[in-house]
């Protein structure tokens, strides 16, 4: 989890800039732009993310 | 509007030329020269431009004046000919490995014999625009690049650009486009379907280019043909000098690559292609470049993937050209590639 201003974070996993869109809300999933990790809103004020669970697959392994 | 010209352009690295310039909106493909097909219309030896253009192979020995002249001729050609070919074009872009290496030192180690036209070496630029943007803005002369050096080059340039490489062990996996459109006993279809074939665990030559523009890292290099038609897939591991997380390499990797126009950071926790993949690359001048970090040692593993006939040899040209002629580096590069495949 991190965070750096209010209307922008880094995302925890690749450390790419995210805004905080108009009308996103508590607990909602957002996927980040450069490396698709799907992040939950863990916070507005201060704007923060998380990962959000993932199913994990085998890959056939 | 510029005139173009290809000599050599039977081959596939030819008929894939001439399909990106027949759609460039500023060129106009004045000839295209086989000597073995020479009166035959290009779609007989490139069936996929059938209905694009009505232009015949003419012979490489009558060559009119053009503005720019892409050479895709055997290796060791253009170099004993280049002099009679800079007197037909003011700019040439040259696919084969005969200007590629900045010195004639380098050239006789790795290709075994002197080279042709020494003088002529240092008015190449090499064709990578990743790597000589600026040089190849209103260059008159351009290298292709091999394209096992270019998926390995893209996939380390941000890495070895901050000096982090202690060493790395390199292997492609490659198709059989690689081998040229000419049939030998190792193309025949019962030896080469099905083969994972170690072809070069040492000795590649398109290591000089690596250690050219990689800046000799310490890097242990093998290729080994797969069962795909195009395609090269590079998988690095790559021995850092320093303890780095994954968010600094993804720091290093943004920083080098979010304004190139054809190379993109594949790297995601979800979906089918997580990681660069050749097959999505098929006919598209994007290079895709991934990585992870081993948590528990210094290795990062870097894997690269590009279509060999497009940002492996002619698309490169193509982007080159571009910059050569002061055109949008996008221009005739559009194509995305396919999905599926």
């Amino acid at each position: 989890m991190s965070n750096t201003t209010e209307t922008t974070t880094a995302c925890p996993e690749c450390d790419a800039q995210i805004k905080r869109e108009e009308g996103v809300m508590a607990n909602e999933i957002l996927p980040c732009e450069e490396c698709g990790a799907e992040l939950e809103v863990t916070s507005l004020e201060p704007f923060s993310l998380a990962l959000a669970p993932e199913v994990e697959e085998d890959w056939g392994e | 509007m510029i005139r173009a010209s290809i000599i050599g352009g039977s081959g596939y690295a030819g008929g894939e030329l001439l399909r990106l310039l027949l759609a460039h909106p500023e060129v106009e493909v004045v000839q295209c020269t086989s000597e073995r097909s020479k009166g035959r219309f290009v779609h007989s030896v490139h069936p996929n431009l059938r209905g694009r253009t009505t232009l015949k192979f003419s012979s490489p020995s009558e060559i009119s004046p053009v503005d720019v002249l892409f050479l895709a001729l055997p290796h060791g050609e253009a170099s004993k000919r280049i002099e009679e070919f800079a007197g037909c074009a003011e700019r040439i872009v040259d696919l084969s490995a005969d200007f590629r290496l900045n010195d004639s030192a380098s050239y006789s180690r790795w290709y075994g014999s002197e080279h042709p036209a020494p003088e002529w070496l240092d008015r190449f630029v090499y064709g990578l625009p990743e790597f000589s943007r600026e040089a190849l803005q209103g260059a008159q002369y351009a290298s292709g690049v091999g394209c096992n050096a270019t998926a390995v080059n893209l996939s380390l340039m941000p890495l070895a650009q901050h000096g982090l490489i202690e060493s790395a062990v390199v292997e492609v996996k490659v198709g059989s486009s690689e081998g040229g459109a000419k049939a030998g006993a190792a193309s025949h279809h019962p030896e080469r379907v099905g083969c994972v074939r170690s072809f070069a665990p040492t000795g590649h030559r398109h290591q000089a280019e690596m250690e050219m523009v990689l800046g000799a890292p310490t890097l242990h290099f093998s290729a080994t043909a797969v069962e795909m038609v195009r395609g090269v897939l590079c998988t690095a591991h790559v021995f850092l000098n320093q303890d780095m997380d994954e968010k600094s390499i993804w720091g290093l990797y943004r920083e080098c690559y979010n304004s190139e126009p054809f190379v993109r950071i594949v790297k995601e926790r979800q979906g089918l292609y997580r990681f660069p993949e050749p097959k999505i690359l098929a006919g598209s001048n994007y290079a895709d470049v991934g990585f992870q970090k081993d948590p528990a040692t210094n290795r990062v593993v870097v894997i690269g993937a590009i279509d060999n006939l497009v940002k492996g040899a002619s698309g490169s040209a193509v982007q080159s050209m571009n910059l050569m002629c002061g055109f949008d580096e996008h221009m005739g590069l559009d194509f995305p590639g396919l999905h599926p495949v």
